[in-house]
């Protein structure tokens, strides 16, 4: 009954703290797909820069969260800005990765043919290997999304916002309501947004890979 | 060959070194006309496919240079060239997420056709292609069997029209079926279009089949560049003997058409005609047997002598044997000589598409075809 009662009370600060969550994760992962699949087209480019580009974004990745936001306070100190690189940083693994192995998986085939038919580069980047490699982009883009949700939450404790803030005031202040205040939103924004992600990947497959 | 054909296509002592030190393509240097087709065969890793790859410049030469309608393709857009060139090869490559139109039209769109004028030519190809426009243009390349796959990689090949056409082993990964079926479409094609053809295939017969030359390859060069009769009849060296194989008559035979070897037939004689004039006409001839034809030439039937002493009067209508099968001009003489030998026909009357008689085989005919083959 308490819980019901917190969440009432405090409906415009948890409405508030659930936007401002939505809206760090919605920045970095925009921006880090812009990064992400750049780099990633880069590396099917220049294969041979594939294997150390995806590796250094695998050692990125498994830096404990805490320990990045603290390697990266010294320089930007805290607040949102740091909380949106790190975020970039972690979510760059599943974007090169899925961008590169989008497209290098197209056939040799297809690839002959455009390039034996005339199309520029740029032309078969745009008319082939991006849609055909969709719908593993997108696949990307859904696990950065929910990785960066759960990550957003931690970013709190310095200082980004979002409903973290109240998990962190709860914890410090032994307070169950407040608590659960930020973590139930923020579970159900993990699983609505890769619900989301799913229906998103569904409708952007081209249909003639829908088999 | 035409005379006054002119040469579409030049190789002048192209060589190809892959990186690893790989001599793909050997100092080759040949001349292409414009309308031909030529195949290129030979084993795996001979280099047939690379030395068509270097038309559209898919490989560069290393050394060497090769011109397309007089210029130097080294010196023209890349891009350009190969949307001037249509490309055929062995998986289709058909882009999995467009559909049939999509697929066919591509290039077309590149060029900036019109929406309309890409739907026109779209149906246009699929119909020539043997595949109904309505039924397959929106289909996807994996709703296709990979017969219907391939007509469709051809049709893309011709789609905007490109006066010349790249072709590595299309009908490779076909069954026999499928494969002999778009061979003859393939043959049906090239006679209403006129296109330069370079074609790979690994199969001599299928090089025997398609081409108006063929180019024999070996490890990078050209061990004989000739018509498929030439190679069958006069193989170059033992290994163009090995690849043709031992049934070098029996291959030539299909090449031949029946006006190669037929003769005219003896002065046939109308249907309308009286028996007294049949009988004088046989004397005069020396000829025990007339074939009979209406005022038009049209094949009727024939008579014999004995048949003339049963009456006197009447005409040569009234006596004549009925039902003698014919032959066409173009037809194949491997399949006259198995009508004759299944029939127990000793000749076969000629007629063109309107059944009028063009000439006699017989067995002296075929006789004399295979002398003159061993001879060369």
């Amino acid at each position: 009954m308490n819980l019901l009662t917190y969440f009432v009370k405090n409906q415009n600060l948890i409405l508030k703290l659930t936007l401002e969550h939505i809206k760090i994760t919605f920045i970095a992962v925009s921006i880090s797909t812009i990064i992400g699949v750049i780099i990633g087209i880069l590396i099917t480019r220049y294969r041979r820069a594939a294997t150390p580009v995806i590796g250094i974004a695998g050692i990125i990745y498994t830096i404990p969260s805490l320990a990045l936001f603290g390697m990266l306070i010294p320089f930007i100190g805290i607040g949102m800005k740091p909380a949106l690189i790190a975020l970039i940083l972690y979510s760059q693994l599943a974007l090169i990765r899925n961008t590169y192995v989008g497209i290098t998986h197209i056939d040799a085939s297809i690839r002959e043919a455009g390039k034996g038919m005339g199309m520029s580069p740029w032309q078969f980047l745009r008319m082939v290997e991006l849609p055909v490699a969709l719908p593993v982009i997108m696949a990307g883009i859904r696990t950065a999304s929910v990785m960066n949700i759960g990550t957003a939450t931690i970013a709190a404790y310095i200082g980004a916002g979002g409903l973290g803030w109240l998990i962190f005031r709860g914890i410090a202040s032994v307070n169950a309501e407040q608590i659960i205040a930020g973590a139930v939103p923020v579970t159900l924004l993990a699983i609505g947004v890769d619900y989301v992600f799913v229906l998103l990947e569904r409708v952007l497959t081209p249909a003639g890979l829908r088999h | 060959m035409n005379p006054i054909a002119n040469t579409i296509i030049q190789f002048d002592k192209v060589s190809k070194i892959f990186p690893d030190g790989t001599k793909a393509v050997d100092d080759v240097s040949f001349e292409i006309e414009e309308g031909e087709c030529v195949t290129f065969v030979g084993p795996s890793g001979c280099g047939k496919t690379t030395t068509v790859k270097l038309l559209n410049r898919l490989v560069e030469p290393t050394h060497g240079s090769i011109y397309l309608n007089g210029e130097d393709t080294g010196k023209v857009d890349v891009i350009a060239l190969r949307r001037g060139i249509g490309y055929v090869i062995q998986d289709v490559g058909l882009f999995p997420h467009m559909t049939v139109v999509q697929n066919i039209s591509l290039v077309p769109r590149l060029i900036g056709w019109s929406t309309a004028d890409r739907e026109k030519r779209t149906d246009e190809l699929l119909t020539l292609v043997g595949l109904e426009p309505s039924a397959f243009r929106s289909r996807y390349p994996h709703q296709l069997s990979g017969g219907q796959k391939q007509r469709i990689g051809v049709a893309r090949g011709l789609a905007a029209d490109p006066p010349v056409i790249l072709m590595d082993e299309p009908f490779g990964a076909l069954d026999p079926i499928t494969r002999a079926q778009l061979q003859d479409e393939f043959l049906r094609l090239r006679s209403r279009l006129k296109k330069t053809i370079l074609f790979v295939t690994h199969d001599i017969d299928e090089a025997i089949k398609l081409g108006d030359r063929i180019a024999v390859m070996r490890s990078g060069r050209i061990v004989q560049f000739a018509p498929p009769v030439k190679i069958l009849s006069e193989p170059a060296d033992h290994f163009v003997k090995d690849l043709v194989g031992k049934e070098s008559g029996l291959k030539l035979m299909k090449l031949a058409k029946i006006s190669d070897i037929m003769v005219p037939a003896l002065a046939p004689i109308l249907e309308g005609s009286s028996i007294l004039e049949a009988k004088r006409l046989m004397v005069e001839k020396g000829s025990d047997i007339l074939l009979v034809v209406n005022d038009q030439g049209t094949f009727r039937g024939a008579i014999r002598f004995e048949q003339l002493n049963q009456k006197d009067g009447g005409t040569v209508a009234d006596l004549m044997d009925l039902g003698i099968p014919t032959v066409r001009d173009n037809g194949e003489i491997q399949a006259a000589l198995e009508m004759m030998l299944r029939g127990e026909r000793f000749w076969l009357p000629i007629v063109d598409e309107e059944k009028c008689l063009k000439g006699i085989v017989t067995m002296t005919q075929f006789a004399c075809f295979f002398a003159r083959e061993a001879q060369g």
